[in-house]
């Protein structure tokens, strides 16, 4: 076995990612941690300044509710998710985190969040719930805030987190290694909080040369909260909810700003506006075609259908939108002003949160307020955060979960002591960055509690540690044993690359389970030829090599994105009907089927027989 | 290419334990080769082009060149970090210019109060206020489903 120190680490909470959510638990921790002699630690595969979906910074705050001011109540939040989900949410989870979202998102402008504001001194919005920010800096910001909270030696960086360790049926650690050193680790914990993002490149991207990297969702978060809690044996949930953001094509810059904030139309080739002349196609939807605004996935369907009638290319009309505005100002130049405004805005959109797209702009000269932009549907994500909801099934809070969602701790998940939050946890869709920090600080407070009132250290099995250290250095073993067998380190027949895993798995997630080549859509058949491909892949699992940390950490992302994949394609397959059409169809049950199948389905994989379990939950509407 | 480094400029962090690039990068992609002490982008396929590593470089050295695969050649976007704003140049393909500048952060960088400056209500482990609340909140107390 390759030569790497073991290195261990005790601790009462582990908070594993270092995220939006992680940040959030980390500042909730810290608090209560104090109060009741409890040590917290935090691990992160990248730096915190700058790790997860919110690296490269973002323009908008999406979950803001206005309690204070009476803008909305919990109810029309929780209305809002449950239509825009097609009436399959836990009301309880979406209204624990919206009470607590505003806190939040005042605590952000205190730590120095540049949040817009209007003359009156009023936050600016872009839609309802939706906040204008200059959010270059939101990662660093929020960063600083769970460092100064923690204390940098509580956190570890650089540390890629692989599989979790038990104690029978309670969470009891983490393992992974260093993806600078050789070195393994060992975190044995009272209570584990996963909050390692979501998942990407488990479908095959529109681009896949220098491009590849450019999917909407970014690249590093590779299914690691969804292996972790799925490999503890915990009940996974709406995990058929992929996300399919409609985005400026190749670049995905937001379209958020253009449509709500702009006011900007999209238009087929014909100049035809796919959401008035497709209008009666909602009525197969209903209720939820009914809804304003459209749930997400209908909108996307709208547009799909203009595309595969040959009516694409899709346009966001932003020099119409821009031209509109700046008419709307009678006074030459203040209308000027306007104008440089509104451009100003526009890349700003950008330059926060999709750099590229600006690279594109510039490199086709294009000019928003002069000319308009193709936008199109992206490769299938999972991000439960945002418009999609897989995650884990975990307890609601006491006062406002109904017995059937309550099992003693928020935000717990069916495992004793793993906690979920922000894309780890499911069925509570629509928290975007301030709602995954919230949700962190709930899952912390009641994470503390637990370990306060369960006080005792899970036992950690050494041979099983010793075993599972084997098992994640063995693609550098297997490279070593064989790369003499050919004068190609990639190319070998003892050993296969893990960007050529990935590519094997996009290849079959794309074609039949329902990816971009295939029109979103699949049925019975592709889907256990999907399982059937998937299989032969998990086998050869065992053949991945590689040739320092920085693959093998490669090989690891590539198992985990091979799982999601694969709880993604049994819950498609068990679920008969279509609900989210424009995420994706299946072509042999076309239609929504509310009598049998307006309920959550959930997934349990047995890690003592490597069984799953598929089963039906109940959909508990709380809010009339 | 995505990310590229200058190796004009790249001076290796001065052979300091770690480079300021290879720190920051959210996908672990740049390396410092250590026979040239200039840094470069291990897996330019894997970027996002999030300009992180960009705007870390003490001397300027890293750039980013559009992805090839379908952006044409001949434009730039560049940014200039500084503690409280960012400024940003695209040059166009065509020849054009333009400049932004945007504000990053309204307090000192190192200066977030974890609570604000809010105090927490209660003792209370079980009970639903969260750190800092209510008064972050702006309200009375937390709030549940209307009865
Ligand atoms: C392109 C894009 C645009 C968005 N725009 C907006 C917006 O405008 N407004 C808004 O409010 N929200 C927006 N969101 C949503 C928001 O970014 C997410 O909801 C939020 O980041 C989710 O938080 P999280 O903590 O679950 O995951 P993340 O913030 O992604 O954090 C995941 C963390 O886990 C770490 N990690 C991953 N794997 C491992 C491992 N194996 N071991 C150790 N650590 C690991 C990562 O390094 C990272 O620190 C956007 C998201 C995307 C992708
Ligand atoms: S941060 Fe800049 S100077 Fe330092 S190693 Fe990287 S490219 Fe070179
Ligand atoms: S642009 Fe971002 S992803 Fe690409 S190398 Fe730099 S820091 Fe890494």
């Amino acid at each position: 076995m390759a030569n790497f120190e073991t290195v261990e680490v005790t601790t009462d909470l582990l908070i594993l990612g270092g995220g939006m959510a992680a940040c959030g638990a980390a500042v909730e921790a810290a608090h209560w941690a104090k109060k009741h002699n409890v040590k917290v630690t935090l691990v992160d595969k990248a730096a915190m300044d700058r790790s997860g979906a919110v690296a490269m910074g973002l323009s908008a705050i999406n979950q803001y509710v206005g309690l204070k001011d009476g803008e909305n109540t919990l109810e029309d939040y929780v209305k809002y998710v449950r239509n825009d989900l097609m009436g399959i949410t836990r009301e309880d989870l979406v209204a624990s985190i919206a009470r607590h979202v505003d806190s939040t998102v005042h605590l952000f402008e205190k730590w120095g969040l540049p949040i817009w504001k209007d003359a009156a001194g009023k936050y600016v919005h872009e839609g309802r719930w939706q906040l204008m920010i200059n959010g270059e800096s939101y990662k660093v910001i929020v960063a600083e805030a769970a460092k100064n909270a923690l204390g940098i030696s509580n956190i570890i960086e650089r540390v890629f987190i692989v599989e979790p360790l038990m104690d029978g049926d309670r969470i009891a650690g983490a393992v992974g290694f260093s993806v600078r050193e050789n070195k393994f680790y060992v975190f044995k914990a009272k209570a584990v909080l996963v909050s390692m993002g979501g998942a990407v490149h488990v479908f095959k991207p529109r681009s896949v040369g220098e491009g590849l990297g450019r999917a909407w969702y970014p690249p590093w978060n590779s299914g690691s909260s969804a292996y972790f809690t799925i490999r503890a044996g915990a009940e996974m949930t709406c995990q058929e909810v992929r996300f399919i953001p409609v985005r400026f094509k190749d670049g995905y810059g937001p379209v958020g700003a253009w449509f709500l904030l702009f006011k900007s139309r999209a238009t087929n080739a014909m100049g035809g506006d796919y959401m008035v002349e497709r209008k009666p196609e909602l009525q197969n939807w209903l209720p939820y075609g009914n809804v304003k605004p459209v749930p997400a996935n209908l909108r996307n369907y709208l547009g799909m259908l203009d595309v595969m009638a040959g009516k694409g290319p899709i346009y966001m009309r932003t020099e119409e939108a821009i031209q509109k505005l700046s008419e709307a100002v009678q006074d030459p130049k203040e209308r000027k002003k306007k104008l440089k405004e509104l451009e100003s805005e526009a890349w700003e959109d950008f330059l926060d949160m999709t750099i590229s797209q600006a690279i594109l702009w510039a490199g086709t000269n294009v000019e928003p307020e002069v000319k308009p932009s193709e936008i199109a549907a992206s490769e299938p994500y999972f991000i439960g955060s945002h418009s999609g909801a897989s995650g884990a099934w975990v307890s609601g809070p006491k006062d406002l979960a109904p017995p059937e969602y309550f099992w003693g701790y928020a935000n717990m998940s069916t495992v004793k002591g793993m906690f979920c939050a922000g894309d780890a946890s499911g069925a509570s869709s629509h928290k975007f960055s301030s709602g995954s920090l919230t949700e962190g600080r709930i899952a912390a407070k009641e994470a503390i509690r637990y370990i306060v009132e369960n006080n005792t250290q899970p036992k950690v099995d050494m041979a099983a540690v010793n075993a599972l250290k084997a098992k994640i250095l063995k693609p550098l073993d297997l490279f070593q044993e064989f790369k003499s067998a050919s004068s190609d380190p990639d190319i070998n027949p003892n050993f296969m690359k893990p960007k050529m895993f990935m590519f094997r798995l996009q290849k079959a997630m794309d074609e039949y389970g329902a990816g971009v080549t295939s029109q979103f859509t699949t049925n019975k058949m592709a889907l256990e030829k999907a399982l059937e491909l998937l299989g032969m892949l998990r086998e050869d699992a065992e053949k991945l090599a590689a040739e320092d940390l920085h693959e093998l950490m490669r090989c690891w992302e590539n198992v985990q994105r091979l799982w999601q994949a694969e709880v993604h394609i049994r819950t498609i397959l068990f679920r008969q009907e279509t609900r989210w059409p424009g995420y994706y169809m299946r072509a042999d049950f076309p239609k929504m089927d509310e009598a049998n199948w307006r309920v959550f389905v959930n997934a349990t994989w047995n890690p003592k027989s490597g069984d799953w379990k598929m089963e039906k939950k109940p959909v508990i509407n709380i809010v009339k | 290419m995505p990310s590229f480094v200058n190796p004009a400029k790249c001076d290796g962090c001065k052979a300091l334990d770690k480079t300021a690039c290879q720190y920051i990068c959210p996908n672990d992609l740049m390396v410092l080769n250590k026979e040239l002490m200039k840094a470069y982008n291990q897996e330019p396929e894997m970027c996002w082009e999030c300009y992180n590593c960009v705007k870390i470089c003490p001397t300027q050295a890293v750039e980013v060149r559009g992805y090839a695969d379908f952006v044409p050649m001949g434009a730039s976007v560049s940014p200039m970090r500084s503690t409280e704003d960012i400024m940003w140049t695209i040059k166009f393909r065509n020849g054009q210019i333009k400049r932004f500048k945007f504000p990053i952060r309204t307090t000192p960088e190192g200066s977030a109060v974890p609570d604000g400056g809010w105090k927490t209500a209660t003792e209370d482990l079980s009970s639903p206020v969260l750190f800092s609340e209510p008064e972050s909140l702006g309200l009375p107390g937390v709030i549940g489903f209307k009865k």
